[in-house]
């Protein structure tokens, strides 16, 4: 079932612009039961520049899963969504957008921009990390990641 | 998360009845209400997607499992035409099928499958694994219903 050879772990790209959220995160990924490794992109144009691994990023490794927050600085998560499901070269890697808005708009456009799930971020902290636990052991312990 | 009075409505696209019968057992202890439709071949699938004939009167389905092999039109042309759909592609894809080759991976991926998810032989597992989808599809996602 879990699809990741032992050694090599699993990239997980978090654009995410709120530093706590951020922190969160990361640590409750730190502590899945299968490795990961998370980079994080805190706007929308250094995320695009990791993907297509451009200047600083030329040795970055590509992302085998991508949680992407709606709201950025600068270029927001809607357009880098679009343009990563339009780029035939990063197109096939799952994004799970994770984000404050339960906007029936935001969810219905998300999907038809081809995100991959659509995750609502709770307030309360331990019911956030049971959120990202709950995306960690279905992206990283059940689904065939590409 | 999507609680409240209205289930949710899940196509099950599975020629195994053995399959369809143990996912349905799976599902009908979930937290969250939900109503398992299931169609047995790819055009049958595609008929009660768009309501035709028989499937008049049927709901839109919330969430697709979608078997990739099936006989009369196979799972990878019933994904590729459902997401090709500006009335169907918000609908998130799950495949759930036994093969494990990273070509089958790889081009469900691209044909925009929202997770790709493989069946295993065992039992236990196997209501395991339809176990993890509902709880992150039923629970933690937030579905687009329009």
């Amino acid at each position: 079932m879990t699809p990741t050879p032992p050694g090599a772990p699993i990239e997980v790209l978090l654009i995410e612009d709120n530093a706590d959220d951020a922190t969160l995160t990361t640590r409750a990924l730190e502590q899945a039961k299968v490795r990961n490794r998370v980079r994080l992109a805190v706007t929308g144009l250094e995320a695009l520049a990791m993907l297509r691994r451009e200047g600083p990023y030329a040795n970055t490794p590509r992302p085998d899963l991508i949680l992407l927050d709606l709201n950025l600085p600068g270029k927001d998560g809607r357009a880098v969504l679009a343009e990563i499901k339009v780029d035939d070269e990063l197109r096939d890697i799952p994004v799970v957008v994770v984000t404050g808005s339960s906007a029936p708009a935001d969810v219905v456009q998300s999907y038809r921009l081809h995100a991959n799930a659509y995750v609502t971020k709770p307030i309360d902290a331990q019911a956030f990390l049971e959120a990202v636990n709950s995306i960690e052991r279905f992206w990283l312990q059940i689904v065939r990641l590409p | 998360m999507d609680a409240g009075g209205v289930p949710i409505e899940i196509l099950l696209v599975e020629d195994n009845p053995g399959d369809a019968r143990l996912t349905r057992e799976a599902l009908r202890d979930a937290k969250v209400r939900n109503r398992l439709h299931v169609a047995a071949d790819g055009v049958d699938a595609l008929a009660f997607l768009r309501r035709e004939g028989k499937h008049a009167a049927v709901p839109k389905p919330d969430l697709i499992l979608l078997d990739l092999n099936l006989p009369k039109k196979d799972g990878r042309e019933v994904l590729d035409e459902i997401k090709r759909d500006d009335g169907l592609r918000h609908i998130p894809v799950v495949i759930l099928t036994t093969s494990q080759a990273e070509r089958d991976i790889a081009e469900s991926y691209r044909l925009r499958a929202n997770a790709y998810v493989t069946k295993p032989v065992d039992l236990e597992q196997f209501l395991k694994v339809v176990r993890s989808i509902e709880h992150f599809w039923l629970e933690i996602v937030k579905l687009s219903r329009v």
